[in-house]
């Protein structure tokens, strides 16, 4: 299972790729694997104003919906349109062709690192 | 995952070195799903799957009156069955109220074969030894000693052809017989739960391995591939069979899920919850099973409210939904008003708080081409 050490994480699957005050956020290999194909995902708005730890989104696959949630603080300014016609890159490539939306952010939550990530999966 | 207190079935370590996701079902460890389940499910429509269906239950039922017994207990006939037959049938609570759903295969004068779903097979052995009480009948939970392997899809047969004597392959549908595959007894029938052509092989759970190996390697040149739980919920969904569980359940008869047509009525001695079943099947339903689907992306799912579009009132409920990897749409089964059944009906779901349009659709929304 690849979690990459440049990125951060939250305990509801999702990474994190800060670069200046714009967070790219997606859901983790783990999340991706465990969900199954994903057919669907459901994105906030751009424009939205999204607030860490709240249901901002929906990841759907066949077998299951699982919420998305916001891992921090700020407004959407860009949604991964790809996604909305072919959402497989969310299981085929979740670090790169996969990633969700981008938040320009005004908070940050204590977020996990890749080693608090991986032990929190791996004892799962 | 826990995976260390469930069973594990005579192929877990085959599933293991596939690299399978496990699921607990019903106190078994099974895979989930290989790989992908969308390519898994379209393997299964395309050329074959090869599935381990080791879970199930699998009840013996012999002597003399084992026939009688059984037209007894269940709602169907299988005294009637022919010998190397199968009948889909059902065994129902006095209220009528269906406690599962099976398969009846026909093994000799004086055996039958009862396969029960994972979850139900001890209920239904036990209610099977009670119901035979009376009867010249031994009833035997021989769930232990039976593997069960499935391969399935418009190539399954051209893979069978290549590892089983010919009379396998010209089996006709519903039937079963003894045979030799890859140097092992076995049972195979022309049976499944996928809308589509296929065999399911009962073995000992010592020649499981083998057997599963000798399809896997048969099926390599067709493009067979291990299959997993979650493309088979899609297949059956897709063909419209119900799932105990979701369409099926101990408040329901024959009759409310449109499977009346599986209940005789004129069996010398009656059966148990025939007049409960009969009242149903006079009064009428207060619900139709239909299928729904939906240009939405958001798929309706198990549990949703189905509502008036106009008024937003109930009036169903979404047994089972999926996005259908065959039809590109999400599709769903419900029980509706039978005022709201009628093919073209405009209905809504309110799915996670937002309401997707949807129409009703004659079932099955799948069936393959002959």
């Amino acid at each position: 299972m690849t979690v990459p050490s440049h990125l951060q994480y939250t305990a509801q699957h999702e990474w994190v790729a800060l670069e200046g005050d714009i967070a790219t956020v997606g859901i983790t290999e783990y999340a991706a694997e465990a969900l199954g194909d994903v057919v669907y995902v459901d994105l906030p708005d751009v424009g939205a104003s999204v607030t860490a730890g709240n249901t901002c989104g929906e990841v759907e696959s066949t077998k299951s919906v699982s919420d998305l949630f916001a891992p921090v603080e700020g407004e959407v300014v860009e949604i991964n349109q790809g996604l909305v016609d072919d959402s497989s890159a969310v299981n085929l490539a979740p670090y790169e062709a996969g990633w969700l939306f981008r938040v320009r952010v005004s908070g940050i939550p204590d977020l996990l690192s890749a080693d608090e990530y991986s032990s929190l999966i791996s004892g799962s | 995952m826990t995976v260390q207190t469930s069973k594990l079935t005579a192929l877990y370590d085959i599933h293991r070195a596939l690299g399978a996701t496990f699921m607990d079902f019903a106190g078994w460890a099974m895979p989930l799903r290989y790989d992908s389940e969308i390519a898994e499910h379209t393997a299964v429509r395309t050329t074959a799957g090869l599935f381990d269906l080791s879970h199930m239950g699998e009840i013996e039922v012999t002597g003399r009156e084992s026939g009688r017994a059984l037209d007894f207990a269940l709602v169907g006939r299988p005294s009637r069955i022919a010998s190397g037959r199968a009948r889909y049938t059902m065994i129902c609570d006095v209220d009528g109220g269906i406690i599962d759903d099976l398969v009846v295969y026909r093994l000799g004068d004086e055996r039958y074969l009862v396969v029960a779903n994972a979850s139900n097979a001890t209920a239904v052995a036990r209610e099977l030894r009670e119901r035979a009480r009376g009867f010249e009948a031994d009833v035997d939970d021989a769930s232990e000693r039976w593997s069960l392997i499935a391969v399935q899809g418009p190539r399954a047969a051209a893979i069978a052809a290549e590892i089983a004597p010919l009379e396998v392959v010209s089996l006709p549908y519903y039937a079963i017989t003894k045979t030799v595959l890859a140097s092992r007894d076995v049972l195979i029938a022309r049976t499944g739960y996928t809308g589509e052509d296929g065999f399911e092989v009962y073995c000992h759970p010592d020649d499981a391995a083998g057997v599963w190996n000798s399809l896997a390697a048969a099926g390599k040149r067709h493009d067979l591939r291990p299959a997993g739980l979650a493309c088979r919920d899609t297949l059956r969904l897709e063909a419209g069979m119900p799932l105990y569980g979701q369409e099926l359940d101990r408040t329901l008869t024959p009759f409310d899920a449109g499977l009346g047509r599986v209940v005789t009525f004129d069996k010398e001695g009656g059966f148990v919850g025939d007049q409960a079943i009969l009242d149903r099947r006079d009064q009428g339903s207060e619900r139709t099973l239909v299928g729904l689907v939906t240009g939405s992306r958001r798929t309706p799912r198990h549990g949703h409210t189905v509502v008036d579009p106009s008024s937003g009132e109930p009036v169903g409920w979404v047994t089972s939904g999926a996005p259908s990897p065959t039809l590109g749409h999400p599709i769903a089964m419900a029980y509706v008003d039978p005022s709201r059944s009628m093919a073209g009906t405009p209905l809504k779901v309110e799915v996670r708080g937002s309401d997707v349009d949807v129409q009703v659709v004659e079932l099955p929304f799948y069936r393959r081409r002959h």
